[in-house]
């Protein structure tokens, strides 16, 4: 025990971030075909980067939670290897489990346990000694201080789910899985929540997320990764991505319907729209040059009367649902 | 070896039993108590003595026999089926810990609530009726296997089981009445002799014959049948739990 708690410290101290930092979570050719017979995990590679906070997207039944759960230890692989921190998830497991904490979806809890000693129980569970100053700093910032002599079955499901991240973080991981954190939880509670998991990155800790919620990755991730149909179909930078997929638009309203679009303007990528009262104009807002003046002038120039004008950013949103839909 | 996690497995089990006190300790020790009252005093009254023991004392070994392989099997069945059930077992398959010492753990647990119970109604029977123990160190041996073997098997169970009903099955319809067709209440050679050499077959026979020698020397079967049976059981269930594990049966697709 003692053995492995040294190893943990020096594998910290020796691993400050950096940019070529080697990843902490490397999957090489993970497959999972269920005794079903059932498919979830074609060949997949992914490769998870020191302190970064990733977000996994994708539909339901992409392949999400079999994936997080086979590097977790939950569900046994068909084939591949995984690495965490180095450690192989198979033949190493003990080095491998105690780097990585997990918030499962679903709220499960032992309902007649109290708060601390949930907590406390997962410490040990995870081979640490006790050590109630970590457990009293997890519970405070997961604001639980105040309810840790509360029975679980008496919280509310936004407290069961800070109970869980406490657990999750109760033996110090360097790895943090959190498979749909924001599931059913108010507005209020995301925000808390996404807080909490930013000041986990800042503490060195790396965040692998699956969210079905695009805002959630859009906001908090460095990274993305879509899974669908059990294949991880695009890793980009959440800001490449935004920029390289992430087209603009702007739509005219007209004050008359135009049954065609004039000859005039048929150098410019244009859709009629809404019974022709529209004019939709993409392009791309990183170049140098967007078109937008010679538009106007060439819309002004055809006699065109513009009611209203607007510009819209295609969120992420749109861009998992054309990548889901390309795909199908 | 990863034993800050058996430990905290085993507390957490303890804990578990404290909280229902009434339920794990105080209930089976009640109804074991009546099973004296009513048998032992009421019936025992018009039985004459078997093989020199008197038939309230004579029951004593068989009823803490069937109450250890009653208690042992539910309580570890039920330990390991609701976190399944209730999905909190997602935290023991992600920790770092083996098998063998979740099996520890949560067999060690139901063991030692087993052998505690055992002990109390040894108590509470000597309230009833003059006991002695003849050989109580072989007593204990037999009380600590028994309670291993048959916590092992519960902990089969309450994998195996995917709802309630299944999980009170095999207590119901088989440890129970072959708990009674064992000896449990009378010494084999009352029986028809068809029926000495059919229950030859049961192996709570074995489990009953060999801790009523500890108590009073007079066994149905030989000591080293009785002791081969026990150990062949937990070696069978050891086996099954060792092949539980490896094929993630039922835990771990």
């Amino acid at each position: 025990m003692n053995d492995s708690l040294t190893v943990t410290q020096q594998s910290r101290a020796t691993s400050a971030p950096s940019d070529v930092a080697p990843a902490i979570v490397s999957v090489r050719n993970l497959t999972k075909t269920y005794a079903s017979g059932y498919q979830a995990l074609k060949p997949i590679d992914l490769e998870i980067r020191r302190g970064e906070i990733f977000a996994l997207l994708g539909p339901n039944g992409a392949g999400k939670t079999t994936l997080i759960s086979i590097i977790c230890g939950l569900v046994n692989p068909s084939g591949g290897t995984v690495l965490a921190d180095g450690h192989d998830i198979v033949r190493d497991y003990r080095a491998a489990r105690e780097r990585i904490g997990l918030v499962p979806q679903e709220l499960t809890s032992d309902a007649f346990e109290s708060v601390w000693n949930t907590v406390s129980f997962s410490r040990g569970l995870f081979g640490k000694p006790a050590d109630p100053a970590h457990v009293e700093r997890v519970l405070k910032d997961l604001a639980l201080w105040d309810k840790r002599d509360n029975k679980l079955i008496t919280l509310s499901g936004g407290m069961k789910r800070r109970v869980l991240i406490a657990k999750a973080l109760s033996h110090e991981p360097q790895i943090l899985f959190l498979d749909e954190p924001t599931a059913g939880v108010d507005v209020e509670l995301r925000r808390d929540m996404w807080n909490v998991v930013r000041r986990l990155r800042e503490a060195g800790v790396t965040i692998i997320l699956t969210t079905h919620y695009i805002e959630e990755a859009e906001e908090m991730a460095d990274r993305i990764g879509v899974i669908n149909k059990g294949e991880i179909i695009l890793v980009r930078e959440k800001r490449e991505l935004m920029r390289q997929l992430g087209r603009k638009q702007m739509t005219l309203q007209l004050q008359q319907p135009l049954a065609a679009i004039p000859p005039a303007l048929a150098d410019y990528p244009l859709e009629l729209a809404d019974d022709g009262f529209e004019l939709t104009y993409s392009y791309d807002s990183q170049q140098e040059q967007t078109g937008i003046t010679g538009l106007l002038n060439a819309v002004n120039a055809a006699g065109i009367e513009v009611k209203d004008l607007q510009t819209r950013q295609s969120s992420l949103e749109d861009i998992f649902v054309n990548l889901v839909k390309e795909r199908q | 070896m990863n034993l800050t996690a058996v430990r905290a497995i085993y507390r957490f089990e303890m804990a578990r039993a404290r909280r229902t006190l009434l339920q794990s300790i105080v209930s089976p020790v009640l109804s074991t108590s009546l099973y004296f009252v009513v048998f032992g005093g009421a019936i025992g009254s018009r039985i004459s003595e078997i093989q020199g023991v008197s038939y309230g004392a004579f029951i004593v070994p068989g009823l803490i026999m069937l109450m250890l392989l009653t208690q042992s099997v539910s309580n570890a069945s039920f330990a390991i089926f609701f976190p399944k059930f209730s999905g909190t077992i997602y935290e023991l398959l992600s920790a770092p810990i083996s098998h063998f010492e979740i099996v520890l753990g949560y067999v060690g647990a139901a063991a030692t609530k087993s052998v505690i119970l055992g002990l109390l109604i040894l108590a509470t029977a000597s309230l009833f009726v003059p006991l002695q123990i003849q050989h109580p160190i072989w007593m204990l041996l037999f009380l600590v296997l028994t309670a291993m073997t048959f916590s092992l098997l519960g902990f089969i169970i309450g994998i195996w089981a995917d709802n309630f009903e299944k999980l009170q099955l095999v207590p119901l319809l088989v440890i129970t009445p072959l708990t009674f067709l064992g000896g449990t209440f009378y010494s084999i050679d009352m029986l028809p002799s068809i029926w000495q050499t059919l229950t030859l077959a049961n192996p709570v026979v074995y489990l009953v014959s060999g801790f009523r020698w500890s108590f009073f020397g007079i066994n149905d079967v030989s000591l080293a049948a009785s002791l081969g049976m026990i150990l062949l059981f937990l070696g069978l269930c050891l086996a099954i739990v060792a092949w539980i594990f490896r094929t993630g049966y039922r835990i771990r697709p």
